[in-house]
């Protein structure tokens, strides 16, 4: 197994210096037509329900050498683009009408054994998750050359030294002996260095990369964001970058379209389109971006998207149930934490040296000061969330102390105080889709705690405060009749707040709650949970990989790095020095937003 | 890989040493094994004899010792209703099952991987269609039913093939086998045909959801993307991926036609050792119970085990270790 | 393109039950499918007829007063020699095939229901136990499950049966021989269903909505019967209804080799197996007719579970 973190230094065959038009790109007569030119595309999919045009009236050029950027939320209809070029679209969807000329010519409606040409010779696809899109039983090197053997002839030993030198391309150190590892030996990263070499076997002229960066981390992300960008320039590449991520889009593109429900609003070059741009939708696309560069107080509205969210029925918390909590006073520390550790067992043995562990969390000690937002931050892995889970409960560590508003909850976590004291500590979780039990209606999901404790009188006061807490995180109180999966991706978040409301905490755990949601449902979710902080006087611990949002969200932030905490910071100082070395490079690393103008601020 | 393997051998022991407990108790807790060997009428002293022979005064820990010694040296005792050694009994019969699974196994595996292959690849023609609906035919069909179907058509309507027995047997002093005369393979047909026909069944629609399951696997969209041939992606790419679950299913199918091998004798009349096993249920024939429970969990023992470490050849993230 | 977000209006009214049920994929894919329609009303028609046997057969079988041995071995009616009153001709002891095959069905199906019924109160139960609590209790139900697993249902069925048989005093061994068959039957069930229930928990308890429920603060027993039980029911209703399938198999098998249900009280399957002795003399109707009610309607319920399997499977559609 390699990590990405100790790559060969050959890694980057370009540099910054190969960044300049390459020897080997000819010169084309200024009349050539474009390399893509996709005229009043259409892409419709016929459901039970009637149809749905996933994309309406595309029109988008692609030259060669250039890096043409496809943004949009989900369900903008993206990635259908990408797919109707290669005519690779998901049964039951179809290209209802326009035309796409490569290089010139028409290739829509040609046939499949035609399309199979233009496939890998001409045009190669890079998928979002890399640890899938290669065939886990073949060698990397058997892949590469049954590509090289379909898309040049090469076989047998010529085609091999070809695959090898293309991985070297992509920064694959040793190349040769690489050949013979099998996907599962590489790390996400380099799998994806794989993929596009894979991608590149057959010296395309386009490459349409879907998402190629969203599931790997940012430090990974800028890696192969850097070779995507270098290939194109080297190899006068004509590339699409299909993405829902503002930051990709000012890293990489030279031209950028904005998507919005199945069509192009507005498309131009990227300082134009992230720095001034014309269409409302894509005003407030940009506006509801975290900004690393400063702090603000509150996300701009983002009303053109939620379709303004049901201006909430604000409560009077002083006089209401939700005021009358009856978890312990605390003295001004809401969470301790000391020396805490946690290891998980990888691999079983019954020999203890046998054994391989994992160290989660190692070594952690942090306090949280009552009213505080305080950020936890770090890379996939990084041990973030099972520290939170730890002071959840949902773990139970290996040793170290956990208090509570003042309360050991480590020692004797059955003890009645014990429970008290983590009834006051609520969590909102990361995944919007499995953290509602799909099988109970909103008013069950939000009244278990309040059964369960019996905190209300009666039934009907019970849902009574059901209906007022929907109200009060704007969803209104006719949704407590529904089901979960009748809402959207930030509804549910709605309700999950609501659910954690539910019990009156004092102290919140937000693990990463917004990571799953488009930018723009993002800023409402976050606007909604600054409110509530300031109105109940809540206690945050923050979870993020996302830096840009810990500057918006916290006052003071941990940096954490393979289970242990490398730097606690006020979150200004943070930003604006950091201390430790990893804390730099991570700031370094941050897609920079200088293109964004001041919109909506 | 070492590891591994004693791992899993270490489970097969612990199987064994179970199911060595199950038969044990069958001695001491079905029936009197006093009355079983000499009748109900028999003196007091001859039975206080038999119990001093058989050692049934002895602490209950011991006579378990004793059994697993008799059985780890083939020794499985005398039939109640036969009066003779139950693993001379088992010998006897054992070619005749096996032969029986063996070619059952055949027709099973071949017939079922590549009607699961053709209807997983080509899901939307008409030959799918009706393979897949007479499949699912076949998995409701009783095999003992299809047995007497077979019998009332080609043994008693057309008179082609026989309807009970094994034929023509040829003795090659350690083996009797009906597989190298003419009238052995008539005999056989027949029954290997009913034995086979649920678990054709049942393996071609498992290999064709998993045929199906690996074609909306993103490494064979990729492998789409590439311009890859449809040969390459049917059969390099896919079925390649699809034959590790199949393994698994090619253990329990000969499992399975061991278990199944048990009712096809019955309807044969096919002298094996699931016809002698039923027989000695009907019977309370405790020692041939004991002795075929041992033996059958023996053989799947060694199955499972020959799976596992095929699965070690052809996946290599079991192999690394690692998943 | 399952990506379009629902994007409902919460102050709209919710729907009602049905409408939500008219509304879902699942009664969708089913008013689609002619085969699982057909096959459902044929399931419901098999068991109503059959649970309405004493009302609708045109004779009871265990009523001495209605048999005449006179009456024996009648072919069917439009054979030559049939008669009217028998439409599908009478068995070797003069009863009318057409009731003892519905009081036969129905013996079939109250086995195939309470054996697949024992199993899966079992192996949900253990299952879900396991998947949720994990550890050493864990290794130990599904050790259990693995090895019974390696030997064919059918054979542990018969292994069973026959131990139950002989504990059994021969006075009331045939009394309680449907009991034996039930538990024989149901006990090498189990597996199955833990296997299944155990694996939908685990896919459960990772979900948020579970470590939710376990911040709150409720205990595990709730946990398991109020949240994850409920969500592990779509896999678990599929593995029933082919196990009915194949318990309805299991016993016709058992009494067809004689271990199962006596002739006194016949199933379909011992219908079968007394029908063999007389099919190489040409009664064929005595063995043809029980073959075919019971092929029919376990190909009618596994049509059924075939087609549950796609539906409730999201990722296969």
């Amino acid at each position: 197994m390699s990590g990405d973190g100790d790559l060969p230094p050959v890694m980057l065959p370009s540099g910054r210096t190969l960044r300049e038009p390459a020897a080997r790109a000819e010169a084309k007569a200024p009349a050539a037509p474009p390399l893509l030119e996709l005229r009043g595309l259409s892409v419709e999919f016929p459901t039970r329900r009637g149809t749905v045009e996933a994309a309406r009236n595309i029109n988008l050029v692609v030259n060669a050498g250039e890096v043409v950027g496809l943004v949009g939320e989900s369900g903008a209809g993206k990635s259908t683009i990408g797919n109707a070029v290669i005519d690779l679209l998901e049964r039951p969807g179809r290209v209802s009408a326009g035309s796409v000329r490569f290089e010139g010519e028409e290739i829509r409606g040609r046939t499949e054994a035609e399309m199979r040409r233009i496939r890998g010779d001409r045009i190669g696809m890079i998928f979002q998750d890399p640890q899938t899109s290669l065939n886990p039983l073949m060698t990397i090197g058997d892949q590469l050359a049954e590509t090289i053997a379909k898309t040049t002839g090469l076989r047998g030993p010529a085609a091999l030294a070809r695959a090898a030198e293309l991985l070297q391309q992509v920064g694959i150190g040793e190349a040769r002996a690489r050949l013979k590892s099998w996907p599962h030996e590489f790390s996400g990263g380099m799998r994806q260095r794989v993929v596009i070499a894979l991608a590149l076997a057959g010296d395309p002229d386009l490459i349409i990369a879907d998402e190629p960066t969203t599931a790997l981390d940012v430090s990974i992300q800028a890696q192969i964001l850097d070779l995507i960008k270098a290939l194109c320039r080297e190899r006068k590449l004509g590339v699409i970058i299909v993405t829902h991520d503002i930051g990709v889009i000012a890293e990489i593109a030279d031209r950028v379209a904005v998507m919005y429900r199945g069509e192009i609003v507005e498309e131009g070059p990227v300082a134009q389109i992230l720095g001034a741009p014309r269409h409302e939708y894509t005003k407030s696309l940009i506006a509801a971006v975290p900004r690393a560069d400063r702090k603000l107080h509150r996300f701009a509205s983002v009303d053109y998207i939620e379709g303004g969210a049901s201006a909430a029925r604000r409560i009077d918390i002083a006089n209401h149930w939700l005021g009358r909590s009856e978890s312990p006073k605390g003295t001004g520390v809401a969470v301790e934490i000391e020396h805490l550790n946690l290891s998980f067992v990888l691999q079983k043995a019954l020999l203890k040296k046998n054994r391989r562990m994992l160290k989660a969390v190692n070594d952690v000690s942090l306090t949280i000061r009552e009213g505080e937002t305080f950020g936890l931050v770090g890379e996939s892995g990084s041990g973030k969330s099972t520290v939170a889970r730890l002071l959840a409960g949902l773990y139970r560590p290996d040793s170290g102390m956990i208090r509570v508003l003042g309360q050991d909850v480590v020692t004797n976590p059955r003890a009645p105080e014990a429970r008290r004291a983590r009834r006051a500590l609520q969590m909102i979780f990361q995944d919007p889709y499995s953290s509602l039990n799909s099988r109970m209606k909103v008013l069950d999901i939000v009244a278990e705690p309040i059964r369960f404790y019996r905190t209300t009188g009666s039934e009907e006061e019970t849902r009574r405060v059901v209906a007022d807490l929907l109200d009060h995180v704007g969803l209104g109180a006719a949704a407590a009749l529904r089901y979960p999966h009748e809402f959207s991706g930030g509804q549910r978040q709605r309700i999950s707040i609501a659910r954690a409301l539910a019990s009156r905490p004092r102290i919140l755990i937000c693990d990463e709650p917004t990571s799953a949601l488009d930018v723009s449902v993002q800023a409402t979710i976050l606007n909604l949970l600054k409110d509530l902080q300031e109105e109940l006087g809540l206690t945050m611990l923050f979870i993020s990989h996302d830096l840009p949002v810990i500057r918006q969200m916290c006052d003071r932030v941990a940096v954490m790095r393979h289970g242990a905490i490398c730097e606690t910071a006020e979150t200004e100082q943070l930003f604006a020095a950091p201390q430790h070395d990893y804390s730099k490079h991570l700031l370094g690393l941050m897609p920079s937003m200088e293109l964004l103008g001041p919109t909506g601020l | 890989m070492l590891a591994f393997i004693l791992r899993r051998l270490a489970q097969s022991v612990l199987v064994m040493a179970v199911v060595s407990v199950i038969s044990f108790s069958l001695f001491n807790f079905v029936g009197d094994p006093v009355n079983n060997m000499v009748g109900q009428d028999a003196t007091r002293e001859r039975r206080a004899e038999i119990r001093l022979e058989l050692g049934l005064d002895d602490p209950i820990l011991v006579q378990y010792a004793r059994f697993v010694g008799n059985i780890l040296s083939g020794d499985f005792g005398i039939s109640y209703r036969i009066k003779q050694p139950v693993d001379d009994l088992i010998l006897e019969r054992l070619p005749a099952t096996l032969e029986l699974v063996f070619v059952s196994a055949i027709i099973a595996l071949v017939f079922g991987i590549s009607l699961g292959v053709y209807t997983g690849i080509r899901r939307d023609s008409w030959i799918s269609r009706l393979v897949l609906s007479s499949s699912l035919i076949g998995v409701s069909l009783p095999t003992f039913i299809i047995g007497i179907g077979l019998i009332y058509l080609f043994a008693v309507h057309l008179r082609w093939l026989p309807s009970s027995g094994r034929g023509g047997v040829v003795d090659l002093g350690f083996w009797k086998t009906s597989l190298l005369t003419v009238d052995g393979w008539r005999s056989i047909i027949l029954p290997a045909i009913t034995l086979s026909l649920f678990q054709l069944t049942l393996i071609l629609r498992l290999v064709r959801a998993e045929m199906l399951e690996v074609m909306r696997t993103d490494y064979i969209k990729f492998a789409r993307a590439r311009g890859l041939s449809e040969r390459s992606i049917n059969f390099v790419h896919a079925l390649r991926n699809t034959l590790v679950p199949v393994v698994t299913i090619i253990g329990l199918n000969i499992g399975g036609l061991i278990a199944f091998s048990v009712i096809t004798e019955t309807v044969f009349q096919w002298p094996g050792t699931g016809l002698m096993f039923i027989q000695a249920v009907d019977f309370v024939d405790v020692p041939i119970m004991a002795a075929y429970l041992v033996f059958v969990a023996l053989l799947f023992v060694v199955i499972n085990l020959i799976v596992d470490i095929l699965y070690f050849v052809i996946d290599p993230r079991i192999r690394m270790g690692g998943s | 393109m399952s990506a379009v977000e629902p994007r409902v209006d919460p102050a709209a009214k919710p729907p009602s039950a049905w409408a939500r049920l008219r509304e879902s994929d699942v009664f969708h894919s089913f008013v689609s499918t002619p085969s699982a329609m057909i096959a459902a009303a044929f399931t419901v028609i098999a068991i109503l007829a059959c649970f309405a046997a004493p009302l609708i057969a045109p004779f009871n079988p265990f009523d001495p007063a209605q048999i005449s041995l006179w009456d024996g071995k009648l072919p069917p009616a439009w054979v030559e020699g049939g008669q009217a009153q028998y439409v599908l001709g009478t068995d070797n002891q003069g009863r009318d095939m057409l009731s003892t095959i519905l009081y036969g069905g129905r013996l079939s199906i109250i086995v195939g229901m309470a054996a697949v019924g024992l199993g899966m109160v079992l192996g949900v139960g253990l299952g879900v136990i396991a998947g949720y609590v994990g550890g050493a209790l864990d290794a130990v139900i599904m050790r259990i499950a693995d090895v019974q697993l390696t030997i064919p249902g059918i054979l542990l069925a018969i292994l069973i049966n026959g131990i139950g048989r002989a504990f059994l005093p021969p006075e009331i061994r045939e009394e309680f021989a449907i009991y034996v068959v039930i538990i024989a039957i149901g006990l090498t069930d189990w597996p199955q269903f833990a296997r299944v229930a155990r694996g939908a928990t685990l896919v459960e308890a990772q979900k948020e909505y579970v470590q939710a429920a376990r911040v709150i603060g409720l205990p595990g027993w709730l946990i398991m019967l109020r949240h994850i039980l409920p969500n592990t029911l779509r896999p678990v209703l599929v593995i029933a209804t082919i196990g009915l399938a194949l318990a309805v198999i299991a016993e016709a098998t058992l009494s067809f080799l004689g271990q199962g249900i006596p002739p006194t009280t016949p199933s379909l399957g011992t219908l079968i197996r007394v029908g063999n002795e007389y099919l190489f003399s040409g009664l064929w109707w005595i063995t043809l007719f029980p073959a075919i009610a019971l092929v029919v309607l376990v190909f009618a319920v596994n049509l059924l579970g075939d087609w549950m399997r796609d539906a409730l499977n999201p990722k296969l559609r």
